[in-house]
């Protein structure tokens, strides 16, 4: 599904960091593209913006055709691309599938998933459902409706909020919620709306290393002859990093990957393409390190590696894929 | 053939039969709305509900769509019937008072009043025209759009239709919008439609009360029980 692109070098692309972390984008709860860091923007690689190209619509068009079910994934895809399902995408998808406009447009106008206007970067849903709205979820949407300067069911003009009210997201327990970007904001008041607006903004998924309970450091070591693999003359996010050498495709060097549980940043001596396939190896007993099972995320083979106080972690080999898996016997999380 | 009983009455029809066609063929009347020879079945208004089963197993199906089965037992006038179809045309009415097709289904059916809301809404979603439109006239013009009370009839967008070749098969089977009652428009409405039927009502001095096109005419109605 994904594109293979080749690599980008830093130097001749400006890129701001964003600390290595992939930022949040609309399509987080059903993305199940492995995001690039490298582009951490917030939009994912697969929205190419409001420029309705035939092209790439027949495109999809041909590549679902044919299927069950074929019309949901077109229009999906569509979606995922531009935001919304264009006039002409819709007219587009009845020439090509052969099945009249009005059935199209009936679909489409259907399900609450797709939109026929174009939405803003960032969806936020305020909950009007009963356990909300008489918590005060009205005033809530009141509140969004004037800090955006927008109407609920609206875009902003810089096409970065779109406003939306829903029926119930079954959190009734903490409502009046409001999800923006597949994240739940819990009993939320008017005075919380300028703080939600102001994080969306920031990036939703930007982690504060130290604060965050989900990240903590971990310990790991060799299957095979137990020798530690931590690296304390080199840190990363601050703690000791994991060394192993690694190869792919002739390059054979060392990498380090943050021992951090939750961040995913790793440095090496040579720079891996996204998508590549990386062997790893033991620094110590130079055995490959080559687990049984496949990432739940890509498929890919993943490398085990045993954690100090007992316990299992296996990491996706494939570069940009987060796939990984962490098993601590008995240990509460 | 398929054995089965409507009214205890024994029938055998063929297979692939709906329990309406079966019932008409013995002469038993069931009201229907959204149906229409030539036009497949919808199942939309409800109105040709029947009852099958037996006992605490027994259920109300709409007739137009479902098949005759072998060994079913039918009642197409059991009393939980009429009074579920009495709630559907009173809920039809309110929905669209001035429709002379549900008036007259209305007094066909004994109902001659309806509690709830009049929300004179253009359009009682019952499907005539979009399979008009694709089974007919082979157009596919219009259809359905929208989701729950948001639900509503018009072509892609809501812009002129490309397929559509203006023949006015829609109009012509729309039971919501052709021969309206204007009763509530008293200086312009010369209403004749009663005329036709017994007994006219133009000679009260206004059309107080709703319903004129009934048939019986319910205005009239009303006024002799309060005598």
């Amino acid at each position: 599904m994904r594109k293979t692109k080749e690599p980008i070098s830093r130097k001749t692309k400006k890129s701001k960091s964003y600390g290595g972390l992939c930022l949040t984008c609309r399509w987080t709860a059903t993305c199940t593209f492995p995001r690039d860091p490298e582009k951490p923007v917030l939009q994912c690689e697969e929205f190419e913006g409001d420029d309705f190209k035939p092209e790439t619509a027949s495109k999809i068009v041909e590549k679902h055709i044919g299927e069950q079910g074929e019309l949901i994934s077109i229009l999906e895809e569509i979606q995922a691309k531009y935001g919304y399902l264009p006039q002409s995408a819709l007219q587009l998808v009845a020439e090509k599938t052969g099945r009249s406009l009005v059935d199209i447009y009936g679909v489409a106008t259907f399900y609450s998933s797709f939109s026929l206007k174009p939405r803003g970067r960032h969806l936020c849903s305020v909950c009007m459902g009963t356990a909300c709205h008489v918590r005060g979820a009205p005033q809530v949407t009141e509140e969004f409706e004037r800090q955006l300067k927008i109407n609920r069911e609206d875009t902003t003009p810089d096409k970065e909020f779109t406003l939306t009210t829903v029926n119930c997201l079954g959190a009734c327990a903490l409502g009046p919620t409001v999800v923006v970007d597949g994240h739940y904001f819990p009993n939320v008041n008017t005075t919380k709306v300028s703080d939600i607006i102001k994080k969306t903004q920031d990036g939703l998924d930007k982690i504060e290393l130290h604060t965050d309970a989900r990240v903590f450091p971990i310990n790991v070591s060799c299957p095979r002859c137990n020798h530690s693999m931590m690296d304390a003359t080199y840190l990363i996010d601050g703690y000791p990093s994991i060394r192993a050498t690694m190869s792919f495709e002739n390059n054979h060097g060392w990498i380090r990957l943050s021992s951090l549980y939750g961040s995913f940043k790793i440095e090496s001596e040579y720079k891996i393409p996204m998508g590549a396939v990386v062997n790893f190896f033991c620094p110590h007993c130079h055995a490959e390190l080559l687990g049984s099972s496949n990432c739940p995320e890509c498929g890919t083979k993943m490398v085990p590696m045993i954690v100090r106080n007992g316990g299992m972690m296996q990491i996706c080999s494939r570069r940009g894929c987060t796939g990984h898996r962490l098993d601590l016997n008995g240990v509460n999380l | 053939m398929i054995n089965m009983k409507i009214n205890g009455l024994p029938v055998s029809v063929e297979e692939g039969t709906t329990l309406l066609e079966a019932a008409k063929f013995l002469g038993f009347p069931i009201p229907t709305l959204c149906f229409m020879e030539g036009l497949l079945p919808y199942g939309a208004c409800r109105l040709c509900v029947v009852e099958i089963g037996d006992g605490p197993k027994a259920k109300l199906v709409s007739s137009c769509t479902y098949l005759a089965e072998q060994g079913l037992n039918v009642r197409t006038a059991s009393s939980r019937v009429v009074k579920a179809r009495k709630m559907i045309i009173e809920l039809l009415l309110a929905t669209c008072p001035q429709s002379k097709v549900i008036q007259d289904l209305a007094s066909a059916q004994g109902v001659h009043q309806q509690r709830f809301r009049q929300e004179h809404d253009d359009c009682i979603l019952c499907g005539l025209c979009v399979r008009m439109c694709e089974q007919q006239m082979m157009a596919k013009a219009i259809g359905f759009q929208g989701r729950g009370e948001k639900r509503s009839l018009g072509t892609p967008f809501n812009i002129k239709s490309e397929v559509c070749r203006l023949c006015g098969g829609c109009i012509y089977v729309c039971p919501a919008c052709q021969l309206r009652c204007t009763y509530n428009q008293v200086e312009n409405a010369v209403c004749n439609g009663c005329a036709n039927l017994t007994p006219p009502c133009l000679e009260k001095e206004k059309f107080d009360d709703m319903m004129c096109y009934m048939e019986p005419c319910v205005a009239c109605e009303i006024k002799n029980d309060k005598k």
